[in-house]
């Protein structure tokens, strides 16, 4: 049974539609993320799985209970906002012990498990104080604790990693993962860093203008893309116009601009039913700039290197290809590339990934 | 062109020193002349005394004005913060229709003259046909003390943030339960001070009071004009000493309890 079921579910403001027609199933114990730009409807979707918003159609069942009409402090969630959303007014301990006054939990057994939340997060010791005296990082944590010591049925993650800044968001990604898999609570993670995504993530759910793009493992998603949108929205690509001649066995044939003739697997065009218009999807990071021509099975072009975006372990190569220009993101290896420099553009067939055109 | 400048400031520095003498002078020789002993309410001074104050301690009229003043003003006070908390919230945490006119409609006393005001509420409660009476002046006084309560309270709340209210309920309070554990406490300041302005603002009000009063009823203000009719009584100045303590003190008071809530809970 699922944790969470979003059954097909339309939210509409007025003549808006946030998010339109769409179902979901999560998991018991998954982490899953919802991500997409702002105004993609992922925000809207967790706000009306946390009952802070009313679905226009369609029903949520959470443990395969209906929750449509079940005020969102009877849902028993846990709700981390972005920016920390503590009371102010009320210490450390108390925020955290909050949630279990409206729970048969008997007083003397609160102190307790408000400490071993606390221990859980690694702030054992700030109980006393009042949330302004803690750094966002430590305010962020007490807010999880708060959300977690209620062991709710779903938690639920909106950006709270966004406030931090670069380090330390990267710290509680490694931490927030630990916690989630020693605790097993279904989660619900809302992002539009696709790095926290792909780094956290059982499953993720690709959004787009209110409508799901795709739903699958990290690899899955990142590798073969459902969609231009997925494609381009997750990490960097260059999507080239092709024309699909058949399958043959597990391969298919296509022809595209610059490469030529190209036989990818088949699994990584699952969307691609045969001959026809198609679109060639090359990540920028495997295409490999070399002074050589390639080895045997790698197809090698000649071209051009335009602009140079240096960021220190890695570089970003924009080149033109006869009419095309294409962009690489390569480690560098002593030195990159300079502007103007001619190069080979290497690319192995099985790493392009294809979608219908 | 430097020693010129330091020469402007100096003249701007002495007209302000002019512009305050100018406000508070009046007020000082209020507070001083209710000390002295003379039987006039003016200068000279003949001696240190307390006899005006002592005198009107023992005035029926005016410890019955006063009496009225701050039962009018508590229940003011009480009625306006409790309609201005309740009229923030809707038009800040749900969307009413017409919020914006509303909002216009419940600011507007404090834009229209108050004798218009009082004029206005007099001729509709005639024509209504229900006389003058305490609840009436009651009525009146909660019309134009509620915008600055509205006033106060809205700009607490909507720095309150939604998320932290959301918090609590995701967390199982009820929104009962969520008013009285979050908001309330957050915006206490505000409340507090609303509350304050209302008494104040009801406590020292004169023109609305004059329209609405009915026959033997008598406020602090319109007791002393009432005195003020006859002779300028030492006691007058008394009473106006006392008048000045509470309507500057209590405020500052407020001010100092909203700090010190505000500084405790982070504000």
């Amino acid at each position: 049974m699922s944790a969470v079921t979003l059954n097909n579910i339309v939210k509409r403001f007025g003549d808006f539609t946030a998010v339109h027609r769409s179902s979901l199933e999560i998991a018991e114990g998954a982490f899953v993320t919802l991500l997409g730009p702002s105004g993609c409807g992922k925000t809207t979707n967790l706000r009306m799985i946390a009952g802070l918003l009313d679905p226009t159609e369609g029903e949520i069942l959470i443990g395969g209970r209906r929750v449509n009409d079940v005020p969102i402090h009877k849902r028993n969630l846990g709700l981390v906002f972005q920016n920390y959303a503590l009371f102010p007014h009320k210490t450390v301990a108390e925020n955290v012990a909050f949630g279990l006054k409206y729970r048969d939990v008997p007083a003397s057994e609160i102190p307790g498990r408000v400490q071993d939340a606390l221990d859980l997060v690694q702030l054992p010791d700030v109980g006393e104080r009042y949330p302004k005296a803690l750094s966002g990082g430590q305010q962020q944590r007490i807010a999880l604790a708060r959300a977690i010591v209620i062991e709710p049925d779903v938690l639920l993650l909106d950006e709270p990693l966004s406030a931090l800044d670069a380090n330390l968001r990267e710290d509680m990604r490694v931490e927030l993962k630990r916690i989630q898999e020693r605790i097993g609570v279904t989660t619900i993670f809302v992002t539009h860093d696709q790095s926290e995504a792909l780094a956290m993530s059982d499953q993720i759910v690709v959004m787009s203008d209110g409508r799901v793009e795709q739903v699958g493992e990290p690899e899955e998603v990142y590798n073969t893309p459902a969609s231009e949108f997925v494609a381009n929205f997750l990490g960097a690509s260059n999507i080239l116009d092709a024309e699909c001649s058949g399958r043959t066995g597990g391969k298919l044939s296509l022809d595209a601009p610059i490469f030529g003739d190209l036989s990818i697997p088949a699994e990584k065009a699952p969307n691609l039913g045969g001959a026809g218009r198609a679109k060639l999807v090359i990540r920028a990071e495997k295409l490999v700039l070399s002074a050589t021509p390639a080895p045997e099975g790698t197809v090698s072009v000649p071209a051009t290197v335009e602009t140079v975006d240096y960021q220190g372990q890695a570089v970003r190569y924009f080149v033109r290809a006869g009419e095309t220009q294409l962009q690489a993101i390569n480690m560098i290896d002593e030195h990159p590339f300079a502007a103007g420099a001619q190069v080979h553009l290497h690319l192995r067939p099985q790493d392009c990934a294809a979608l219908p055109g | 062109m430097r020693g010129g400048g330091r020469m402007g400031w100096n003249l701007v520095r002495l007209w302000t020193l002019f512009v305050y003498l100018f406000m508070f002078m009046p007020v000082a020789v209020v507070v001083l002349l209710s000390f002295n002993a003379s039987q006039f309410g003016s200068f000279p001074m003949t001696g240190f005394s307390f006899r005006w104050f002592i005198e009107l301690a023992q005035n029926e009229a005016i410890l019955r004005a006063f009496r009225t003043s701050i039962v009018l003003g508590l229940l003011t006070s009480a009625i306006s913060t409790t309609l201005g908390v309740l009229a923030s919230l809707a038009l800040v945490r749900y969307r009413v229709p017409g919020s914006n006119m509303i909002s216009t409609f419940l600011i507007a006393p404090i834009l229209v003259p108050e004798v218009v005001l009082a004029v206005a509420l007099l001729l509709f409660l005639n024509f209504l046909g229900i006389n003058k009476s305490f609840t009436l002046l009651l009525f009146g006084h909660v019309i134009f003390t509620l915008p600055f309560v509205i006033l106060v309270v809205q700009a607490r709340l909507v720095g309150i943030k939604r998320d932290v209210e959301e918090a609590a309920m995701s967390l199982g309070a009820s929104p009962v339960q969520t008013f009285f554990q979050i908001t309330l406490p957050l915006m206490l300041p505000a409340v507090l001070a609303g509350a304050l302005f209302a008494f104040t603002i009801s406590f020292d009000d004169i023109t609305g009071t004059l329209f609405w009063k009915p026959g033997g009823v008598e406020t602090v203000p319109t007791q002393i004009f009432a005195m003020l009719r006859n002779s300028i009584s030492p006691e007058i100045n008394a009473l106006g000493t006392v008048m000045i303590i509470m309507t500057v003190g209590l405020p500052l008071l407020g001010v100092a309890i909203a700090r010190r809530l505000a500084t405790k809970s982070g504000g």
